[in-house]
């Protein structure tokens, strides 16, 4: 078990391509750490650059105390888990857990005891002898986790390792990495573009955009105090609605909007984010601190439990989306009525995304 | 199950094989129907009296204890040349793969002996070879060890060797080089994470899996050197000094085409063809299981 800390670091690529830039993330023994982001921000290289199998151009990657970047991977105490599984195609499914081990010179019968116990924990015992391609994704996929645990590693490193799956057994697996991790209390980076795994998986999220870390921390934080648009329109599904305001003089104007006093907008105007879940409808006035937005229904999904209403806005004709509870009885064309309140209301720089006050 | 797509067409798929069918009828199965019919045969060399002798041929070849020497010869000729073209060759590929810049060049370059004639390449390794003057014999002169092909069979049989192999290095490499490619980098730092440095990756990892490779390349080499090597060993030896770089094929030739003894000629070219058969045969039927993961 280990801390793992990467300060100031980056990557640049022959031809002058910064992979990443400037980053420093610490993550306390036994937490997992997830980096999210869109594809091309860097967080695969960035886990790449943990494992040793990507140089670290400029900064310092340290494992426990050491600084690890000169090491070879085999020499890093990482185990990791990939997308396509890597396993090996002409090994069983005990030699391809036991290969890690046997390199490292483990005893027999400790190599023996400690496959048992992961295939028992992982529930592969009776494919032992099964070569990969008879498995199903899923067995793969457990297999992988197998070969990363038996070797109890100083750090799990995880390369988006549910992609493959289908939807069903995406949420189960998540389910069990998570718990798995728990139990063995390995200190765990995971790379994934699902922002829903992220917020399920993370002890500290990391957003990731075009190399460098948007926003660090807890998932609810992040959630709830996003640091700027990217973040706010990434975490979170349906994403939050960005609403270009101007400044008023009792708070931000725009066309369908009113309420919202208290907020400061500059000179400039600003963008409003609010989070589709936090509206609800309103029948009458809302209160001068609220905010309230009227606009034509366009749309309606009732998944059941919820309904996503879709509508334009005011004179830009931006499409918000408001998740309501239960079944919302609204017909497309008429027009609906949400608030907000204060405390659910964000406020961004128009220019830079950053976030404006609290 | 994979569900078989089925065409309705009867004549097309006939009409798009048959340009293959008449070239293997015509070039290997005549000559082959040939060979065993002559086999069966007694010519005068004058070709004025023919008598049908069944499997006389055969058991006078037989018991011919030249023939037998040039059949063990050919073994060890025919196992040397894909050893000595295949482990070179696999040893360039890995690395070839490892260069980045200028991996064309590099593949060029050595695939270009392939493209080379029989006859050229012996006529070359000939001249590098020939005792007073080449490039390689001089200086192995100078340094005491006295090479000469011309007067000594095993000399001159490893100089067949190097030709024959030296030739093959070229294709066996880009079936290597491809073999190296397609195995997943993912794999490669699946095992340098799991622990196994270079050396130990390349014995568990990369070579396992280029195993159906080296089986089919096993297999070309084998008949390779069977057959094809008929032209280095006429440009560097002649079959000898004596008989000692005379192989099966050659012997078969000169037998027939110079001794004139058609008959006897023949029956080693069906002995020949059954060697061949038999070797790929066990080849499929008992190391392809082993191979395919």
């Amino acid at each position: 078990m280990a801390e793992l800390s990467l300060s100031r670091v980056r990557k640049v690529y022959p031809g002058g391509v910064e992979a990443v830039k400037d980053i420093d993330i610490a993550i306390p023994d036994g937490a997992l750490c997830v980096l999210v982001g869109p594809s091309g921000c860097g967080k695969s290289t960035l886990l790449r650059m943990i494992a040793g199998l990507e140089t670290i151009t400029e900064g310092d990657c340290r494992i426990g105390a050491g600084r690890v970047n000169d090491l070879d991977p085999s020499d890093r105490d990482i185990a990791m888990v990939f997308q396509n599984y890597a396993l090996y195609p002409h090994m069983t499914v005990y030699d391809n857990m036991a290969y890690g081990l046997r390199n490292r010179g483990t005893p027999k019968d400790e190599i023996e005891a400690r496959v048992q116990e992961a295939a028992r924990i992982l529930e592969i015992s009776p494919f032992l002898d099964r070569k990969p391609r008879a498995l199903s994704g899923g067995q793969r996929q457990r297999v992988a986790m197998g070969r990363a645990i038996v070797r109890k590693p100083q750090v799990f490193l995880f390369d988006e390792p549910l992609s493959n799956l289908d939807a069903k057994l995406r949420i189960q697996m998540r389910v069990e990495i998570k718990k798995l991790q728990r139990a063995l209390g390995v200190t765990s980076v995971y790379v994934t573009h699902d922002q829903l795994e992220a917020m399920t998986l993370a002890d500290i999220l990391v957003v990731m955009s075009k190399g460098h870390v948007e926003q660090q921390g807890s998932p609810l934080d992040l959630y709830e105090k996003p640091a700027s648009t990217f973040v706010a329109s990434f975490i979170g599904a349906p994403p939050m609605n960005l609403i270009p305001v101007g400044a008023g003089e009792n708070g931000p104007q725009a066309t369908g909007l009113t309420g919202g006093r208290g907020l400061a907008v500059p000179a400039g105007g600003a963008t409003l984010g609010v989070r589709p879940e936090h509206l609800m409808v309103v029948a009458g006035p809302v209160p001068d601190d609220a905010l309230g937005i009227t606009f034509p229904v366009s749309a309606v999904e009732a998944v059941g439990a919820e309904t996503f209403v879709y509508g334009p806005i005011g004179g830009s004709g931006q499409e918000i989306i408001a998740r309501l509870p239960g079944k919302a009885l609204l017909a497309p064309g008429t027009p609906v009525s949400v608030a907000a309140t204060a405390e659910h209301l964000h406020l961004f720089d128009s220019q830079t995304g950053k976030r404006l006050g609290p | 199950m994979e569900r078989k797509v089925v065409f309705p067409q009867k004549l097309l798929p006939y009409l798009l094989l048959a340009p293959q069918i008449a070239i293997t009828l015509v070039f290997f199965f005549w000559p082959a129907g040939q060979a065993i019919w002559m086999s069966t045969l007694l010519q005068d060399p004058l070709g004025f009296s023919v008598q049908f002798v069944g499997l006389e041929n055969f058991q006078a070849v037989l018991q011919d204890p030249a023939y037998l020497a040039t059949m063990q010869r050919t073994f060890l000729f025919s196992f040397g040349v894909t050893a000595l073209s295949m482990i070179p060759a696999l040893l360039l590929a890995v690395m070839a793969d490892r260069v980045v810049r200028g991996a064309t060049a590099y593949k060029t370059i050595l695939v270009v002996p392939y493209a080379i004639a029989p006859a050229v390449a012996g006529a070359l390794w000939l001249f590098l070879f020939q005792p007073s003057i080449g490039t390689i014999a001089y200086p192995l002169r100078l340094i005491g060890i006295d090479w000469n092909p011309r007067i000594d069979g095993t000399d001159a049989m490893i100089v067949v060797l190097i030709a024959s192999a030296w030739k093959q290095i070229g294709y066996n490499f880009l079936f290597f080089l491809a073999g190296l490619q397609s195995i997943p980098k993912s794999l490669i730092e699946a095992a340098a994470i799991d622990g196994a440095r270079e050396i130990r990756r390349f014995w568990t990892i990369v070579f396992p899996l280029l195993s159906p490779t080296t089986f089919f390349l096993l297999v070309v080499n084998l008949t390779y050197a069977f057959f094809d090597t008929f032209g280095v060993i006429h440009a560097v030896t002649q079959g000898g000094p004596g008989k000692s770089t005379e192989v099966l094929i050659y012997k078969a030739w000169y037998d027939g085409l110079i001794a004139q003894d058609l008959g006897r000629s023949s029956a080693q070219a069906v002995i020949l063809m059954f060697i061949v058969i038999g070797l790929t045969v066990i080849q499929f039927r008992y190391i392809e299981r082993k191979v395919h993961y």
